[in-house]
């Protein structure tokens, strides 16, 4: 007889319900096998998001037992307690279908806080010499391997009890550009993220930082964001 | 919150530190002297520092205790960012007022 797994899928929008499934158990498997294993071979209409399969993409970002996860990454046999599954979409943000969260909010607050690359040269120019251990290049180092999975974004429980909280990956991302030399749009990025809903809404719980499946410190890099900010106004830059 | 009141928040924090250092400080000693409130007012009325002390802690207090309540009613009332602000603008004055008065309570002659 083959082992299963007990597996709860949420399927519907906002107002669906878990449904219960059960999935062969493999010696080695991921939570996205499982949900891939369900659309295959019980229910086609299953919706959810993936691409890439290696932890690269972030996009397969789903609730797992209570906790947000990268599911290509994190294999059943270290979440499955007692042989069981409760797979849901990300959190803090709007249900499109079943596990597909909608992800427009997370991705309009990185342009809200100015997440974009301002260049302060033209390609006339020669290019800018960045030393590699410099103190500015090793913070925006820290900061830019983000996937943009929105693990801490559904995570975070300032976005829960704010909405217009800019999040801690759009606001890594801002800590990344702020510090990075070559970028002309600092005044407008600093200006972008020192208002309402922006660094100075965190309140350090650092469950971003626990998540992220990159070992990133979002919460570090809000810390920076809040000096850099204050600073800024002290001098009059920004108001 | 946005970095103005960040800025207030923490500074009027910071400010409070060794303020509320020495008026700990103070309970220990006037309790432990066993001092009446016939001596502790001899020593306050009309005395300009107890007076420059407190009345500065009682606005310190009120502008950082108003922001803070800012903040929690932005995140967990219905309140919008304007309506707690006025509420919280308010709530200040009112603990601002009754410091005051208590200031004057004891320092004036």
């Amino acid at each position: 007889m083959t082992a299963t797994l007990e597996v709860s899928l949420w399927r519907g929008g906002a107002e669906g319900r878990y449904q219960v499934y059960e999935v062969p158990l493999r010696e080695n498997q991921t939570v996205l096998d499982v949900v891939t294993w369900v659309q295959r071979n019980v229910d086609a209409t299953l919706s959810y998001r993936f691409a890439c399969r290696v932890g690269m993409c972030g996009s397969c970002a789903m609730t797992v037992n209570g906790r947000p996860r990268w599911t290509c990454r994190t294999h059943v046999s270290k979440v499955a307690a007692g042989g069981r599954l409760q797979i849901g979409p990300l959190e803090n943000l709007p249900v499109i279908k079943d596990l597909a969260a909608d992800m427009r909010p997370f991705f309009e607050k990185w342009q809200q806080a100015k997440g974009v690359f301002a260049p302060s040269k033209t390609r006339a120019d020669a290019i800018e010499e960045i030393r590699p251990d410099g103190p500015a290049r090793t913070a925006a180092d820290d900061a830019i391997e983000c996937i943009n999975c929105g693990v801490c974004y559904a995570a975070c429980d300032t976005v829960r009890w704010n909405s217009d909280y800019l999040g801690p990956a759009a606001l890594t991302r801002a800590w990344s550009l702020v510090n990075d030399q070559r970028d002309a749009g600092n005044t407008a990025r600093l200006q972008a993220v020192a208002a309402s809903g922006g660094c100075h809404a965190c309140h350090s719980h650092q469950s971003c930082q626990e998540h992220c499946p990159q070992a990133l410190n979002p919460t570090a890099a809000i810390a920076g964001l809040k000096r850099r900010t204050m600073a800024a106004y002290l001098k009059g830059e920004i108001t | 919150m946005n970095v103005r009141l960040y800025v207030w928040q923490r500074g009027t924090a910071a400010l409070m530190v060794p303020l509320v250092l020495v008026h700990v400080a103070v309970i220990f000693y006037a309790t432990r002297k066993g001092m009446s409130a016939a001596d502790i007012l001899g020593r306050t009325r009309g005395s300009i520092a107890w007076a420059s002390f407190y009345g500065v802690f009682v606005v310190a207090a009120a502008i950082h205790a108003a922001i803070g309540v800012r903040n929690i009613l932005t995140e967990w009332s219905p309140l919008d960012d304007r309506r707690a602000g006025i509420f919280a603008i308010v709530f200040g004055i009112v603990l601002l007022l009754l410091g005051l008065r208590a200031v004057t309570a004891v320092v004036l002659p």
